[in-house]
């Protein structure tokens, strides 16, 4: 654990054969970021541009990446399988509908629908921290049943059927949905670059730490049990953050979807054929996601049957995913660290991107 | 009185989580997989039975003559195919890969058979009653119910303990290298364990049709899987009579949940099931070696 010295650029880690450097950032993170940020003015502009049904679409695209940036910092790297996060979800919708219905504005009680939900997931953790595997697995499941089962008992709220979310600003339509998917667009931005700050902060490298092995990383002294309900908690904001987005986005609210194991389904598909345990695994799953709904869009459920099918096969024989597959040769967002060889001159990027002359501990 | 009547309802009900859980009490026993598509696997088995009547022109309890060898054909293929390859990997891929397998059945359901909800029907049986007192009912199709997951469960025990089979799924189950060491060829073990475990899915899935009525998401939506999942945990792991108790015990507590009001029948359950994890996660009979 020498590479814990935390100092920005590059440090000469103690403990190593003199000369030898450990850095972080290479230089392509720096042009990964300019990237990210170009993407996300494109994607900004776009309501000057396009039809609503696009970014309409966009939303739903955006509330899936979420989704599933946080179900894969949850398995992918605590190894925590749930497939309850739709009681997160389920919450977050119903934090800002009960907000509305008190006269609160629904884009300000998304914010207060996340940290709700963050004290939620503080209640589950509590409930279910000693359980692992299939034990933790079913009872998340379990849990999000119990939050509907409670929800229904509530004929304030819609009870089963469900009921219409007042409070949206009352402007032209064509305004309204470009400020959701602006707010979607801000939302997923700030739920990656959290994403991508955790697990290059010291609890990333905790995370890291257990996810390759548990029983090692508690032996050099990291406090698995507090990584794991920190990232639970972020999981069941950003779960809830999703919810708040999807009920803004389309706000007749009924507790039998919003509560629905189809989004475990969906988030877990999207990492799975992504890659599980990196940060551009999630987006790329839900790039295919999406892709492969819009092509099979006119055979019903055909293309979530596909994609339940891709899952299995990657989860199975290509356990790394998609990204897996090109991460050899390319790092979009690094979190690890290099160790260069002693009277290694740090190269030019791409002199590096091979990984042949640095070593690289992720 | 009409407490009692509760209590024997409950039991009742117990009977059909109890059948339920069977299957998935085996798999998780033996080859320590929770298989999450347990549930969708007896719509399947429902429908399959629907499809008998229909087609052939069975009885419908008759039907499960062919439904069970053919799910046991079904499991034992499954199992050296997708599912021993995912356990290769890892638990957790066992969870993954059944899970997307209960989405991906449900869903080819819908596609093949709409939305539209169906039931099995079994004559005067299934609304036939005989009273015992004044206030105890007892359905003939309930009490039926209850004895399947009875001899299920008996024939399972005596499957074990008394055959040359059984004995090599419980050595396999105890210490797999051992057993492998000692010439047993623990994938075909495991695959025969997942032929049976299957096998009883496919009572599961006609009792449940007959039951009541059922359509392609009844596997999520009415909580099949939990309420077997809760059967085992509640029961304790690892001990098939532990199951029988603990779905009679589901059934009860559900049952009296009923009773202060009809929504709190599912809610009763949970908080029940969440309660025994929390105190008791080994279970009702479970020793703490199991937890």
């Amino acid at each position: 654990m020498s590479a814990r010295t935390r100092q920005p650029a590059s440090v000469s880690a103690a403990g190593l054969a003199p000369g030898v450097r450990v850095t972080r950032s290479r230089r392509s993170a720096i042009w990964s970021g300019l990237g990210a940020i170009a993407v996300i003015a494109v994607l900004a502009y776009l309501p000057y541009r396009v039809y609503s049904g696009t970014t309409s679409l966009l939303v739903n695209f955006f509330i899936l990446l979420i989704l599933a940036s946080m179900w894969n910092l949850l398995a992918g790297y605590t190894g925590l399988v749930s497939v309850g996060q739709q009681a997160f979800f389920g919450f977050g919708s119903y934090f800002v509908l009960i907000g509305a219905l008190h006269g609160v504005d629904p884009f300000v009680g998304l914010p207060i629908a996340v940290v709700g939900c963050a004290a939620l997931g503080l209640v589950v953790w509590w409930l279910l921290s000693r359980l692992r595997s299939g034990y933790f697995a079913i009872a998340t499941w379990v849990v999000a049943s119990v939050c509907y089962l409670i929800i229904i008992r509530y004929p304030s709220l819609g009870g089963g059927t469900g009921e219409f979310m007042p409070g949206l600003p009352n402007i032209n339509i064509k305004y309204l949905d470009a400020y959701i998917y602006w707010t979607t667009l801000a939302v997923t931005a700030i739920t990656l670059v959290c994403v991508y700050l955790v697990l290059r902060s010291r609890l990333g490298l905790e995370l890291t730490a257990v996810r390759d092995d548990e029983t090692g990383a508690r032996s050099v002294g990291v406090r698995v049990g507090r990584a794991q309900l920190l990232v639970f908690v972020i999981a069941a904001a950003g779960c809830g953050a999703a919810g708040a987005l999807e009920v803004i986005s389309a706000p007749y609210l009924q507790p039998g979807p919003a509560f629905s194991v189809q989004w475990s389904a969906e988030m877990i598909f999207a990492v799975l054929i992504g890659g599980i345990g990196t940060i551009e695994g999630p987006i790329i799953g839900t790039i295919v996601f999406f892709a492969l709904q819009q092509w099979l869009a006119h055979y019903g459920t055909w293309y979530f049957i596909v994609l339940g099918l891709i899952a299995i096969s990657v989860a199975i024989w290509a356990p790394r995913g998609i990204w897996g597959l090109i991460s050899d040769r390319l790092k979009l967002f690094p979190v690890g660290y290099w160790l260069w060889p002693a009277g290694q001159r740090l190269g030019p990027p791409e002199a590096a991107v091979a990984g042949e002359d640095a070593e690289q501990v992720t | 009185m009409i407490w009692v009547n509760d209590i024997v309802q409950g039991v009742l009900l117990g009977g059909l989580y109890a059948l339920f859980a069977c299957g998935l009490s085996l798999m998780f026993g033996v080859m320590k997989v929770i298989n999450l598509a347990h549930g969708d696997l007896a719509v399947v088995a429902a429908y399959l039975a629907a499809g008998l009547v229909t087609v052939l022109h069975m009885p419908t309890a008759l039907s499960i003559l062919v439904s069970i060898p053919l799910f046991a054909i079904i499991g034992y293929v499954l199992w050296r195919t997708v599912l021993q390859a995912s356990l290769n990997r890892s638990v957790l891929t066992t969870l993954l890969v059944t899970f997307g397998m209960s989405i991906v059945i449900e869903n080819a359901l819908q596609q093949f058979f709409s939305a539209n909800s169906r039931s099995l029907s079994i004559g005067a049986l299934a609304t036939d009653h005989f009273n015992v007192g004044s206030q105890i009912t007892v359905g003939y199709l309930d009490l039926a119910i209850l004895i399947a997951a009875v001899v299920v469960l008996l024939g399972l025990q005596l499957f074990l303990s008394r055959t040359r089979q059984g004995r090599l799924i419980r050595a396999v189950a105890d210490d797999r290298e051992a057993a492998q060491l000692a010439g047993a060829d623990y994938r075909h073990i495991f695959g025969i364990a997942a032929a049976i475990a299957f096998g009883t899915v496919a009572v599961a899935g006609t009792a449940y049709g007959v039951y009541t009525t059922f359509d392609p998401t009844t596997g999520t939506t009415q909580l099949l899987l939990l309420f077997a999942f809760e059967a085992v945990v509640i029961g304790g792991l690892g001990s098939l009579w532990g199951t029988l108790v603990g779905g009679i015990l589901l059934g009860v507590v559900q049952d009296i949940g009923a009773q202060i009001s009809t929504a709190d029948l599912l809610l009763a359950g949970q908080l029940f099931f969440l309660l025994v994890l929390v105190i008791r996660p080994q279970g009702i009979t479970g020793s703490r070696r199991t937890a």
